[in-house]
């Protein structure tokens, strides 16, 4: 199926690189390893395939988690009570320790590194106050987050990236990684990639890998993440052979705007904005009586989609449910939520000062994810022992389960998380370098076919003639409905093993693919298409996983199975192409302190 | 599509969904409509950071340089299916 080398620029020349290091990612995860990195004076390359401060950490707005105890007191050990309790203890206690008494050092590492964090009078970092934060193991509000203004993402993205330009790193920027590469003993040995712009195929050899590539929301119709989160960096684990974790656990943030994703905070909420549901009824009254639209996320995230399936919904096709913020008066909603009212009138077209807001729950936030340990290595189930690590293999950030989110992720711990366990990754590779210092032989016939998989959609004589040619386009918005209706916030037993054979019908579609982009310049068509390839990878773990999970524990929550069930199911699930469901235990002792034990998770 | 339409569609990946959705939504509608002049503006706006597009493209903030107010004026005004 490959083209003659006259026919295709890309074949006739194919480069080969080598480095000590290959990042796989340039958003804040990737990012803050390649500066340990270069600053250690090894030859690190970063590809990304977009520019690098054009990453999805650029949308962080709210902040980072660290005890600093500036505004109120604290400490490490009750941020790490608040993220155990969070993650609806499946989270790894280890890691989270490791994480919660590691983050002022990296708050501090930012401002060293030129991020300007808000100030309060006497000097000192502000800290806001967040959902899910205590003092004193579940007592009072804590204030914990830390925020450049609204713009906490930018700030730490463009100061690492300046720093990482100072250090040499040597970045690939709009080039796009399509798999891993392997030597004949296992070892993963860097990637294969191509530069957008003209299709160049070039082999990176490197001696230890990080995958940082973010998070998957674009597995849904409705969700707040940009077009590049498409899961790449955990379609690619999975073609390597390795299981994703938890990839159940997908936080949905109750108010997106319908149709569109984007979030609207639960500030609107907070300033006496309430749902409604078609027949004109105030709908959280009948889910949570007492709290009602200030009920936690998930609750609320529930009840919309109910209300919704019931035949309750809003609009002409009932699909949604409407935000009233109409009664605050114009004044308020300038004043409070300016940010608000100019996205929907930008949007919608909608004025919430004069009408609602039409809205449904919207996918936020990927907990699951590649498996790893605290260093950043990749781990795998090898026979008896749960976590072999992958020789050369390191993943961190939104793409890697470590697992400090477990079953629920806490606002400001994704970022805190990335930091870290991208410092900790590049750690980790420093050592592993001391030892491997060498380049081990590449397994030249599975780079090979590597290589033609690269090449394979410029060629556009592809797919059986036979059979329905498929669109790119087409398969992912029918992937991402199918996801929304079959794993959004409403599952039980029917729905998700419905889910189960349209995802698989899907991914059997996916052969009679055609592109009709073929020249070789700006083939955004073909990146497309290998993104499409990762979502369905994706898919298939998330929706198999879910089905099969018969609890509800944090993110994950079925109608037919309301409560978490600790004896069954306190363990993290692995899906992979090989071995299908798996599964290994939570890692509940701590570093030094003594553990969590489960309780219920009420706020 | 031409090939400057496809040289755009990827600058217009950017890492927020409210910039995709806009700036898409304009290549997938407008974009062949530009004159020379406009296209260079819309180069010039594709290379802002994605912070600053975001703040003049959802009106919290106003360029001062005419011709990409205009465009950017455009962009918002530009109806969504
Ligand atoms: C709207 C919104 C607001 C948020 N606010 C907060 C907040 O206030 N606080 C908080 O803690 N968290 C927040 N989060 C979550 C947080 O922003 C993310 O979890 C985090 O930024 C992920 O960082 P990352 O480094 O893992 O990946 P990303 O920043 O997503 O970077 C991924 C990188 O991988 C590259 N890449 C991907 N695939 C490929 C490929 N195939 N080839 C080459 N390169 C590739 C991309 O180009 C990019 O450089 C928010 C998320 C959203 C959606």
């Amino acid at each position: 199926m490959s083209a003659t080398p006259e026919q295709n620029p890309a074949e006739a020349s194919i480069e080969r690189r080598q480095f000590d290091t290959l990042i796989i990612g340039a958003g804040g995860g990737g990012l803050r390893a390649a500066l340990k990195l270069a600053e250690a004076d090894l030859s690190v390359a970063v590809v990304s395939k977009v520019f690098p401060t054009r990453s999805h950490t650029v949308a962080a707005q709210g902040g980072m988690n660290a005890a600093l105890a500036n505004v109120l007191p604290d400490n490490w050990h009750w941020h790490m009570f608040d993220t155990v309790k969070g993650s609806d203890y499946l989270g790894d206690q280890d890691a989270i320790e490791y994480m919660c008494r590691s983050a002022p050092k990296a708050v501090y590492e930012l401002e060293h590194f030129g991020v300007p964090f808000s100030r309060l009078d006497n000097g000192k970092i502000y800290q806001r106050a967040f959902g899910g934060q205590s003092q004193d193991f579940g007592g009072d509000q804590a204030a914990r987050t830390c925020a450049a203004a609204d713009r906490t993402g930018h700030a730490i993205l463009h100061s690492l990236y300046q720093q990482n330009i100072r250090a040499k790193t040597h970045f690939f920027d709009e080039y796009f990684a399509v798999d891993l590469l392997k030597g004949q003993d296992g070892h993963v040995l860097g990637a294969v990639v191509f530069d957008i712009h003209d299709g160049q195929i070039m082999v990176i050899e490197a001696k230890t890998t990080l995958l940082a590539t973010g998070g998957a929301g674009q597995l849904f119709k409705t969700t707040t993440n940009a077009l590049i989160n498409t899961g790449d960096g955990m379609g690619m684990a999975m073609r390597a052979g390795i299981p994703l974790q938890d990839m159940e656990f997908f936080q949905f943030h109750p108010t997106g705007i319908a149709g569109r994703g984007m979030l609207i905070t639960e500030g609107v909420r907070g300033e006496g904005g309430y749902l409604v549901n078609g027949q004109g009824e105030r709908l959280m009254e009948r889910y949570a009586p007492k709290a009602k639209d200030l009920a936690s996320r998930d609750v609320v995230s529930r009840a919309i989609a109910i209300e919704i399936r019931e035949g309750r919904g809003c609009g002409p096709n009932k699909d949604h449910v409407l935000l009233k913020l109409d009664h605050l008066g114009e004044e308020v909603i300038q004043k409070r939520l300016p940010g608000i009212r100019q996205t929907c009138i930008t949007f919608l077209g909608i004025d919430p000062a004069e009408a609602p807001i039409p809205v449904f729950p919207t996918a936020h936030y990927t907990m699951g994810g590649i498996p790893t340990n605290r260093f950043g290595q990749v781990v795998v189930p090898v026979k008896d022992t749960p976590e072999e690590p992958v020789a050369g293999l390191y993943a961190a950030g939104e793409c890697a389960c470590v697992s400090v989110h477990g079953g629920n992720r806490l606002g400001g711990n994704s970022l805190l998380d990335i930091l870290v366990f991208g410092r900790a990754a590049a750690n980790h590779i420093i050592e592993y370098l001391q030892e491997n210092k060498y380049h081990r032989a590449l397994d030249e016939e599975q780079m090979k076919l590597v290589v033609e998989k690269a090449q394979q959609y410029n060629n556009t004589a592809g797919g059986s003639s036979s059979e329905k040619i498929e669109t790119v386009a087409g398969l992912r918005k029918e992937l991402k409905q199918v996801m929304e209706e079959h794993c959004g916030v409403f599952r039980n037993k029917e729905i998700l093993e419905q889910g189960v054979v349209r995802v698989e019908q899907l991914v059997l579609r996916m052969k009679n693919v055609k592109i009709d982009d073929s020249s070789f310049t700006f083939n955004t068509a073909k990146v497309e298409a290998f993104e499409l390839e990762n979502l369905m990878a994706v898919a298939v773990a998330t929706i198999h996983s879910a089905a099969a999970r018969e609890e509800s524990r944090g993110a994950h929550s079925r109608i037919d199975f309301p409560d978490r069930d600790d004896k069954a199911w306190m363990r993290h699930s692995l899906y992979s192409f090989d071995n299908g469901l798996d599964y290994k235990p939570v890692r509940t002792k701590p570093m030094s302190v003594a553990s969590f034990p489960p309780k219920p998770r009420v706020y | 599509m031409t090939a400057e339409q496809t040289n755009y569609r990827w600058q217009c990946r950017r890492g927020m969904l409210e910039l995709d959705l806009l700036l898409n939504n304009f290549v997938d509608k407008k974009a062949s409509a530009l004159s020379m002049e406009q296209a260079a503006v819309f180069e010039m706006l594709l290379s802002y950071p994605d912070q600053t597009l975001f703040d003049l493209l959802l009106g919290n903030s106003v360029s001062s340089d005419r011709r990409a107010s205009a465009l950017i004026e455009q962009i918002r005004s530009t109806p969504f299916d």
